[in-house]
């Protein structure tokens, strides 16, 4: 059994992966912000090229990106079709093809491709990131990007704490349940019936015992945590502190510079003409 | 002034059929700095009520559990008496916080606030000391019972406690887990001259230790040195077997080979092999 708590990490040493996670969220919601600000297929295929950059530099194989991918792909694929066969064209241009209800028209194909490209940007980034970094990091990063909560006595401590914890204790939750339905198999429980109530039903003696086992450990933790001198975020010090380095600033400086790019090519605000040739 | 001192607590909870279950009975014992302790009993004996005791994760509905001469039921003192008593619980699973063997071991150190360079100190020294610095960087996961056991002591041995109390910490684990543990508390007992009560149902694992107390129904039923192993009976009335040494040497000495009371196989051999060398020089 793969180890569930790394989630789908893959480990490799590259520039990507050192980065620290905290410019990694931020250029990452920077990215998703722009995404939405492109607009023409220059724009698009301007944004593809530095993910495509980003992808190269994490040394992640680029099929294992699309691979964990594969059902949003699907779903991707079927969302664009249906853009295209029922877009309807207010122009008063004619239909290229129409059957029935169906009309396909040159703009909508566009429009289409645009949507089905939009949604592949804005999925590929989010699993970059997981790729490349572990439930902790971003566990770590989240906490220090959210510290200034701390000001409107939000206890950040506690959720990352909370994180934390909820990502150490789901092997032995998974071992737990394995177990339990090995038990249960054993004395005859029907789990392999191929009617979904019985499954259903077969699913309740495994999940009451789950239960009351996850609030023994629970219990048990607390005590391990007491006893380990726990009293909250009190007076509480960290082993390790993020440090940003050089390149995550330069990183940053790069994103904020596409981005600017984008915002360039969509409102075009000098009225450059190359731009207007540029874009459909 | 003793370390820890039990005088007369008693403490009772209610089990599971909704009746009073008395606990601990009029305990008092005491415990000074650097001791070796086997506490043993079977189950339901009050063993782990006991250890519960001694951090104050319990208060004892009467008399009074004293660490340094403080007592544990003052809610001011508990953070410092945490500091000086570590537990080590059964379940390793249990006791991991996080995800990474390093961060895990710099939990407690991190809630007394120490600065990072002194916490790095710790962990690595803690570490080093379990003899699992090499998985340092890596998840628990992938670690054997005894290892992640080993963890778990390194967690509570980073924040320095002058008594470690294992709560059935080797319960869980298979034979060389369990003697992986046992050399790594006897070192450091020896070695960090660290108080150790070894919460514990088998036998070889509490004659290792100096002294021996036997809990029976929630009272003390005998309390002393190794010499409690002569007298089988202590142990027979509170349900426990003899370590398998003594046994033995128990069936020879009844057949008229004095061996005396070994503990160990090598304690065991010597006086097995010493016994019939007497025996054939005397032909």
């Amino acid at each position: 059994m793969r180890d569930v708590s790394m989630g789908q990490y893959y480990p490799a040493s590259s520039v990507v992966h050192r980065a620290d996670p905290r410019f990694k969220l931020v250029i990452l919601i920077l990215y998703l912000v722009t995404v939405f600000f492109c607009d023409s297929f220059f724009s698009f295929g301007f944004m593809t090229f530095f993910v495509l950059v980003t992808i190269f530099l994490s040394r992640v194989p680029i099929l294992k990106v699309l691979k964990s991918l594969r059902f949003v792909i699907v779903i991707l694929l079927f969302t664009t079709l249906l853009m295209m066969i029922f877009y309807s064209d207010t122009s008063g241009a004619a239909p290229l093809a129409e059957w029935g209800i169906f009309h396909i028209y040159l703009n909508g194909i566009y429009s289409a491709i645009k949507l089905g490209w939009r949604l592949m940007l804005l999925v590929l980034m989010p699993t970059v990131l997981t790729l490349t970094s572990t439930p902790t990091e971003l566990c770590d990063g989240l906490e220090s990007l959210l510290s200034p909560l701390k000001l409107l006595h939000i206890p950040v401590h506690v959720f990352a704490l909370i994180m934390s914890i909820a990502l150490s204790l789901i092997p032995s939750l998974i071992e737990e349940t394995d177990k339990i339905i090995n038990a249960q198999r054993s004395r005859g429980a029907a789990f392999e019936s191929r009617n979904p109530f019985k499954k259903i039903k077969a699913m309740i003696p495994v999940l009451i015992p789950l239960f009351v086992s996850s609030f023994r450990r629970a219990d048990e933790l607390a005590d391990a945590m007491d006893s380990r001198c726990y009293r909250g975020a009190k007076g509480r010090t960290r082993m390790k502190k993020l440090k940003a380095k050089l390149s995550d600033f330069v990183a940053l400086l790069f994103w904020c510079a596409i981005t600017v790019c984008i915002l360039f090519l969509n409102y075009n605000w000098c009225g450059w003409a190359f731009i207007t040739a540029l874009g459909i | 002034m003793p370390f820890l001192e039990f005088k007369n607590v008693e403490y009772s909870y209610v089990g599971g059929d909704d009746e009073l279950i008395q606990a601990l009975k009029s305990v008092s014992f005491s415990v000074e700095r650097g001791e070796f302790v086997a506490l043993v009993g079977c189950n339901g004996s009050g063993k782990s009520t006991l250890a519960r005791l001694c951090n104050g994760l319990i208060t004892p509905d009467s008399g009074e559990v004293l660490v340094d001469g403080v007592s544990t039921t003052s809610k001011s003192a508990t953070f410092d008496i945490r500091k000086k008593i570590g537990i080590v619980f059964q379940n390793p699973d249990n006791q991991m916080v996080t995800t990474i063997v390093e961060d895990d071991v710099a939990f407690g150190p991190e809630n007394l606030g120490l600065p990072r360079d002194e916490i790095r100190a710790r962990v690595d020294w803690a570490l080093s000391s379990v003899g699992m610095s090499e998985h340092a960087g890596s998840g628990p996961f992938r670690l054997s019972g005894g290892q992640k056991q080993r963890v778990a002591i390194a967690g509570v041995l980073a924040i320095k406690p002058e008594l470690m109390i294992l709560d059935e910490a080797t319960g869980m684990l298979d034979p060389n887990g369990r003697r992986e543990v046992l050399e790594i508390v006897k070192k450091l007992n020896r070695d960090e001259n660290m108080a150790v009560i070894m919460i514990t149902h088998f036998m070889e694992e509490a004659a290792a230790a100096d002294r021996i107390i036997v809990l029976d129904k929630g009272s003390i039923a005998a309390d002393g040195g190794k010499e409690l192993f002569t007298t089988p009976e202590v142990f027979e009335q509170a349900g426990l077997d003899l370590p398998l040494y003594v046994r033995l040497a128990q069936r020879l000495n009844n057949i008229g080979l004095d061996v005396g009371c070994p503990l160990t196989a090598d304690e065991f051999a010597d006086a097995v092999a010493k016994a019939v060398k007497g025996g054939e020089g005397k032909k």
